[in-house]
């Protein structure tokens, strides 16, 4: 215990000295944190639940259009904000701009968490591929749709409150990365409080064979609608975040980006390992990590080595890298392995 | 929003007949689905993406000053070899695997397909002028392409064909075997791996046919590929896998269905309708077998 308490008192020093230690990457250390969000999120439902969703990516585009559109309606008409474009007569004064973004991503956390329940009721009774592609579905209606609404920008985009000129031009990267730092701490902890209770036993349960845990006198349907509340909930966050992060917001190319963001998640939680609380945290980072480098030194070819990445992580290497871990390292992971056993095994493969 | 359709009658004509020239197209691309999800429980997010990359072929032969329509015979034979190639590459390793590693790896092979279109054909949208010509009925009051007729025509053509192959031929026996039941047709001596390749091949060369008809009838770009799989998804779970008159009905009901949400809601609507009507689709079957105590598997 003591050892992993060091652990996290290690890795929390780490991401509250790293905007300080490595100034130049500030923005590169948000954006990871809320990969690790989304893929944290993803985890609960591809790992734990077997249900695999490509939905997520509608909570985190909700987050996103609620926390600007909030920041925006709260003091000017959000109307003639998206029609003049970038070039903006109103300007928010430092306090507005926190009060609006405070406001904002409390509304951007609840209202996904609202729309999860409702839609999660109505779709979360589908199975296998039919859930995957009703979410796969799901997602690109919610970009189209959002797409074609005047009032939060249509086509055309949206862009989010400039940073108020306090603190300098090194605060909006610290106070972003803070913002996102906090989300990512604060979605791990409610995380591993909720995988160490009989929650996750439940949802193991069911993704192991939901008709038995039925059977056993589990509501299945409540503890699969409440997995994904939780999941809207840190996504709408992220999105939150994310969209003032970004500073400009496109319904299918930043909000709801099934192509990129809505894959990410799900890629980030398989290459880490799924079904486990770390494997997300690791795989995200490593994507991250590989994905910064391939979009600068192959601009262009990035889709045609995302293509390329999914096939082969899929193909050659679903356990992840804490399944691999595991496999090689059982000991490590609390498996008692009876030697004689495993000579047994070893022989008749 | 407009309600000319309500208007004007002749505007529903219009529509509907539309709707079901366009809806012929959907269901041959539905039926390589169908057929591929019966054989070897694959559902392919890359469908539409070869249904372009079919398209592509056709508009290549017009800019080289070949007739288009002859991508309708070209298209399908490379198209058959693209599919093989896929099989052998992705898809054999992933027929016995989990059903969300198929969907994945698929999905994996779209976004590559998109790309790589996007860097071979630009990402213009490009269209194969068939130079056919248009009927009016009614007084002009209704406008029909013949293009869109010719490639309805072709459609029916191909479907009767292959239907008529899987019925009569030794493959298409061993199809049908394998899809029943793969074990059993292994042991009686079906070779299930080559099976499994022509069924693969054979959706292909569909989609290269409908790709072919798409380019002469409507416009092609790189990233249209993800609606033409959730139309053909969208068709099979209505009519059912194996129910080919449904395939054809609920195809044709789909692109009604399309043409009025163009005319009521809106072109910029279109695409994200087709995604909506899948969602209340699967929640509408979902309530309905929830209430016999079943689910959709």
């Amino acid at each position: 215990m003591s050892k992993n308490v060091l652990l996290y008192a290690v890795i929390l020093i780490f991401g509250l000295a790293a905007p300080f230690v490595f100034p130049a990457f500030k923005v590169q250390l948000s954006i990871l944190c809320v990969l690790i969000v989304l893929a944290t999120t993803w985890n609960i439902q591809g790992g734990e639940m077997g249900y695999n969703t490509f939905g997520n990516i509608l909570f985190y585009g909700l987050g996103m259009y609620l926390c600007a559109s909030v920041q925006v309606g709260m003091f000017f008409p959000l109307a003639e904000w998206t029609e003049s474009g970038g070039e903006k007569t109103f300007v928010h004064t430092p306090t507005q701009f926190f009060q609006g973004m405070a406001a904002g991503l409390v509304v951007a956390a609840i209202v996904p968490t609202i729309v999860a329940g409702l839609i999660g009721y109505a779709i979360l009774g589908l199975r296998g591929h039919y859930f995957a592609i009703c979410t796969l579905g799901l997602g690109v209606a919610a970009g189209e749709i959002s797409g074609g609404i005047e009032i939060i920008g249509a086509g055309q985009g949206f862009t989010t409150p400039p940073f108020p000129n306090v603190g300098g031009l090194e605060a909006r990267g610290e106070f972003f990365y803070f913002l996102s730092f906090g989300a990512l701490v604060l979605t791990f902890i409610a995380v591993r409080a909720i995988y160490s209770t009989r929650f996750r036993l439940i949802l193991n349960a069911i993704r192991d064979n939901e008709d038995k845990a039925e059977a056993m006198g589990i509501e299945t349907m409540k503890y699969k609608i409440i997995g994904w509340m939780v999941s809207a909930f840190f996504c709408g966050l992220a999105g939150g975040i994310m969209g003032g992060l970004v500073g400009y917001i496109d319904s299918t190319d930043v909000a709801f980006d099934g192509r990129e963001m809505g894959v990410f998640m799900v890629l980030m939680a398989i290459l880490g390992g799924k079904g486990t609380l770390w494997g997300p945290v690791i795989g995200a980072t490593v994507f991250h990590i590989f994905k910064e480098g391939f979009w600068t030194f192959f601009l262009g070819w990035q889709y045609v080595a995302l293509g390329v990445l999914i096939v082969v992580i899929v193909i050659y290497f679903p356990e992840g890298i804490m399944g691999w871990l595991r496999e090689k390292y059982p000991e490590k992971f609390g498996e008692v392995i009876d030697e004689a056993d495993r000579k047994a095994q070893v022989e008749l493969k | 929003m407009d309600f000319m359709v309500f208007q004007y009658p002749m505007i529903t004509v219009q529509a509907c007949l539309d709707g079901i020239l366009l809806g012929i197209l959907f269901a041959l691309i539905a039926y390589g689905m169908a057929l591929q999800w019966g054989v070897m429980n694959i559902i392919n997010i890359a469908q539409g993406d070869l249904v372009i990359l079919g398209g592509y072929i056709a508009y290549f032969m017009y800019l080289y000053g070949i007739h288009p329509a002859w991508g309708v015979i070209v298209s399908p034979i490379i198209m058959y070899f693209v599919g093989v190639g896929i099989y052998k590459l992705v898809i054999n390793k992933v027929v016995d695997r989990d059903l969300f590693i198929s969907i994945l790896a698929t999905f994996g092979i779209s976004i590559l397909f998109m790309q790589l279109m996007n860097f071979a054909f630009g990402a213009d949208v490009v269209l194969a002028n068939s130079g056919y010509g248009t009927t009016f009925l009614f007084d002009s009051a209704v406008v029909l392409p013949n293009s869109k007729i010719f490639s309805a025509f072709v459609s029916i053509v191909f479907a009767i064909c292959l239907v008529i192959y899987m019925k009569k031929s030794k493959l298409g026996r061993a199809i049908r075997a394998t899809a029943q039941n793969a074990r059993a047709a292994k042991i009686l001596g079906v070779d299930t791996e080559k099976v499994y390749a022509a069924t693969f091949g054979l959706n292909a060369a569909l989609c290269g046919v409908a790709g072919a008809l798409i380019s002469i009838t409507f416009t092609i770009h790189p990233y249209m590929g993800l609606p033409y799989t959730i139309r053909s998804f969208m068709i099979v779970i209505v009519a059912g896998l194996g129910n080919l008159p449904g395939v054809a009905m609920s195809g044709m009901g789909l692109g009604v269905f399309e043409e009025f949400a163009d005319y009521i809601l809106g072109t910029e609507f279109r695409i994200g309708s087709v995604f909506l009507l899948l969602v209340l689709i699967l929640v509408y079957r979902r309530f309905k077998l929830s209430k016999k105590r079943e689910y959709l598997k």
